[in-house]
C-alpha cells in the first residue's frame, strides 16, 4: 500500500464553503471513509504567512504576508501544527528544515462543521 | 482650536485608547472598532448639546461597551449568521452584569492595551501597506476616508485593505501582545519602520500636485509620541521621534508662496519652528544617554537632521560630521537613497568634482531624478553648463510631482544663456 497526498486547488475567490461544495465534500468524505487519513480546510491565501530562515537552523527568520507562489519551489510535503497563535506557530515553522533550505508556508486550518466559519 | 475641533480632537484620541482595550475584551477588531465608531457618533452627537463629559473616556468607554453587546445580541439572534469579518470563534454572549459594562480601566491598562495594539498592528505577517493602514486606524483614530486620501487612493480600496488586514489577524490568530524581550528588537523595528513610512510618504508623496500633505507629516508625529510615551526606555523611539520633530519644524519654511519646493539652502530658517528644535535636541539627547554608546539608524538620521536643523546659515552646516554620519548609516546597509544624500554633502564639503565622482560611483539610480538633479547642481559648480543642463532636462522628465518639476523648470531657465 501506498500513502497519496491529495492537495486541492480551486481559483482565487471560489467560495469552497459553499454548502452546495460542502455537501458534495460530504458525499465524497462518505464514500472514501476507509481510505482518508486525514483531512483539513484551510482559510484563504489571504491569510498566509509565508517564513524563510537565513543561513541554517537558528538563523535570521524572516516573516512576509502571503502564500508562496512560484513556479521555482515545489510542494513537498506538509506538517500540521498546533499552535497556541500566529507567532507560536512561526516560531515552529522556523524550525522545519525546508525554512533554510526553501520556504515554509503557513495557513491557519478553518474549523469545519458547525455552523459559523 | 474651535470648541468642534477640540470635540473631534478629544473624541478621537480617547476613542483609540478606548478601542485598544475593547479589541482585548471582546477579541474582534472588527467588532470593536464598530462599537467605538458607534461611540463616537453618539458624542457627536449629544456632547455639542450637553457639553463635554468630566471624564469623556469614560462615557466613550461606557457606550462603546454597550454598542458592542447590543450587537452580539442581535448576530446572536441571527440563526447560522456567522461573524463574518471577525473570523475566529463567534464569541460566547453573557448578558453583562451592569457593573462589567461601566467599568472604567485604570490609565495602566489603557496603556499596556495600547502596546498590545502596536505590535498586533505592525505584525510582520501583515503587508507594510496593511500595517500602515492599521495604524493610522486604530491607533491614530483616523477614519477610513481621511486614510484613503493621505496616500491618494479611493476610499474602497482603503476599506478593502483594512478588512483584508483584519481578516488576517483573525483568520491567522496574529497574537494580541507584547513581544518577548527576545523577540522585541526585530518587531520594535517593523514599529518605528511603520511610522517612519507614513512621516516619509508626506514628505516626498510619489504622486500628486502638493508638496506637503501635512496631515500624514503631523499623524506620524502623533504616533511618535504615542510610541515615546508607551516605550519611554527605548532610544530609537525616542531617536524617531526627534527625526520627526526635526523635519517637520523646517515645514513653515519648505515651500514658497506658490506651493514650490524651497531647497534648504535657500530656506529662510528664521520661520523654522525653534520651539519644534530645541524639543527635539532635548530628545536626541535622551535617546544618546539611553543607547550606552551604540547608535540606532534613527539615532543617526536624528543627528543628520539635527545637523541641518541647528546650523544657523546653510554656510554654517558642519558638512564633515554629515558625511560621517552617512558613512556610519551606510555601513549598516547599502542604501542608493543614503549613498545619494552623502554624495551631495560631498559635494558641499570637498567641491563639485568630489561630488560628482561621489554621484557616478553610485549605481542604479539613473531613474532618480534626484541623482540627476544632484549630478546637475555638480556640473554647474564645475562650470560644464552644457551637461548640466542635459542632467536638469533627465532630472525633470523623472520628477514624479508638478512642484517639484516646476522648480526643476525653474532651474532650467536660470541657466539657460542669456
Amino acid at each position: 500500500m501506498a500513502v497519496y497526498a491529495a492537495l486541492l486547488y480551486l481559483p482565487e475567490g471560489s467560495d469552497s464553503m459553499m454548502p452546495e461544495v460542502r455537501k458534495e465534500h460530504g458525499v465524497f468524505g462518505a464514500a472514501a471513509s476507509e481510505v482518508i487519513r486525514g483531512a483539513v480546510a484551510l482559510y484563504p491565501t489571504g491569510s498566509a504567512t509565508t517564513i524563510t530562515v537565513a543561513g541554517g537552523p537558528g538563523g535570521d527568520v524572516m516573516v512576509t504576508d502571503g502564500p508562496y507562489a512560484e513556479a521555482k519551489e515545489i510542494l513537498i510535503g506538509l506538517y500540521l501544527i498546533e499552535a497556541a497563535d500566529l507567532d507560536e506557530a512561526i516560531g515552529w515553522a522556523a524550525r522545519i528544515p525546508t525554512a533554510w533550505r526553501g520556504k515554509v508556508e503557513l495557513r491557519p486550518v478553518r474549523p469545519i462543521g458547525g455552523g459559523a466559519s | 482650536m474651535t470648541p468642534e475641533e477640540q470635540l473631534a480632537e478629544t473624541i478621537r484620541r480617547e476613542g483609540a485608547r478606548v478601542l485598544a482595550t475593547l479589541i482585548r475584551t471582546l477579541g474582534s477588531l472588527q467588532l470593536a472598532e464598530d462599537a467605538v465608531q458607534d461611540a463616537a457618533v453618539a458624542a457627536l452627537q449629544t456632547w455639542p448639546r450637553d457639553g463635554i463629559p468630566g471624564d469623556p473616556r469614560a462615557w466613550l468607554a461606557v457606550t462603546a461597551r454597550h454598542k458592542a453587546y447590543d450587537a452580539l445580541r442581535r448576530e446572536a439572534v441571527r440563526p447560522g449568521k456567522e461573524l463574518a469579518s471577525a473570523g475566529g470563534v463567534a464569541p460566547v454572549v453573557p448578558d453583562p452584569v451592569p457593573e462589567v459594562l461601566e467599568l472604567v480601566e485604570p490609565d495602566s491598562v489603557v496603556r499596556d492595551d495600547q502596546l498590545r495594539l502596536v505590535f498586533t498592528c505592525c505584525h510582520p505577517a501583515l503587508a507594510r501597506e496593511a500595517q500602515v493602514a492599521l495604524a493610522l486606524r486604530t491607533l491614530a483614530g483616523l477614519d477610513v476616508a481621511a486614510i484613503a486620501r493621505g496616500f491618494l487612493v479611493p476610499e474602497a480600496t482603503m476599506a478593502k485593505r483594512l478588512t483584508r488586514a483584519r481578516q488576517k489577524i483573525a483568520q491567522a490568530r496574529i497574537p494580541y501582545r507584547v513581544p518577548s524581550d527576545a523577540e522585541l528588537p526585530a518587531r520594535l523595528a517593523s514599529v518605528l519602520a511603520v511610522v517612519h513610512l507614513i512621516a516619509t510618504e508626506s514628505h516626498a508623496p510619489s504622486a500628486g500636485e502638493q508638496v506637503t500633505r501635512v496631515d500624514l507629516e503631523a499623524e506620524a508625529a502623533r504616533l511618535a509620541r504615542l510610541l515615546a510615551e508607551l516605550m519611554p526606555g527605548e532610544p530609537e523611539v525616542l531617536s524617531l521621534l526627534a527625526l520627526l520633530l526635526f523635519t517637520a519644524a523646517r515645514r513653515p519654511a519648505r515651500v514658497d508662496v506658490a506651493g514650490d519646493p524651497v531647497p534648504l539652502a535657500d530656506q529662510d530658517r528664521s520661520r523654522w519652528d525653534h520651539a519644534a528644535i530645541g524639543e527635539a535636541s532635548a530628545l536626541l539627547a535622551e535617546a544618546v544617554r539611553r543607547s550606552q554608546g551604540v547608535a540606532g539608524s534613527y539615532q543617526l538620521q536624528a543627528h543628520l537632521s539635527a545637523c541641518h536643523s541647528t546650523a544657523q546659515a546653510y554656510r554654517d552646516t558642519d558638512w564633515d560630521r554629515i558625511v560621517t554620519l552617512y558613512d556610519l548609516l551606510l555601513s549598516r546597509s547599502a542604501n542608493p537613497a543614503v549613498a545619494l544624500n552623502r554624495a551631495v554633502a560631498v559635494g558641499e564639503r570637498d567641491g563639485p568634482a568630489a561630488g560628482l565622482a561621489a554621484l557616478d560611483a553610485i549605481t542604479g539610480m539613473t531613474r532618480s531624478h534626484l541623482w540627476h538633479a544632484g549630478r546637475a547642481e555638480a556640473l554647474r559648480g564645475l562650470g560644464r553648463t552644457g551637461q548640466a543642463r542635459e542632467a536638469l532636462r533627465q532630472a525633470l522628465e523623472l520628477a514624479p510631482t508638478a512642484p517639484e518639476r516646476r522648480l526643476l523648470t525653474r532651474r532650467l531657465t536660470e541657466m539657460s544663456p542669456p
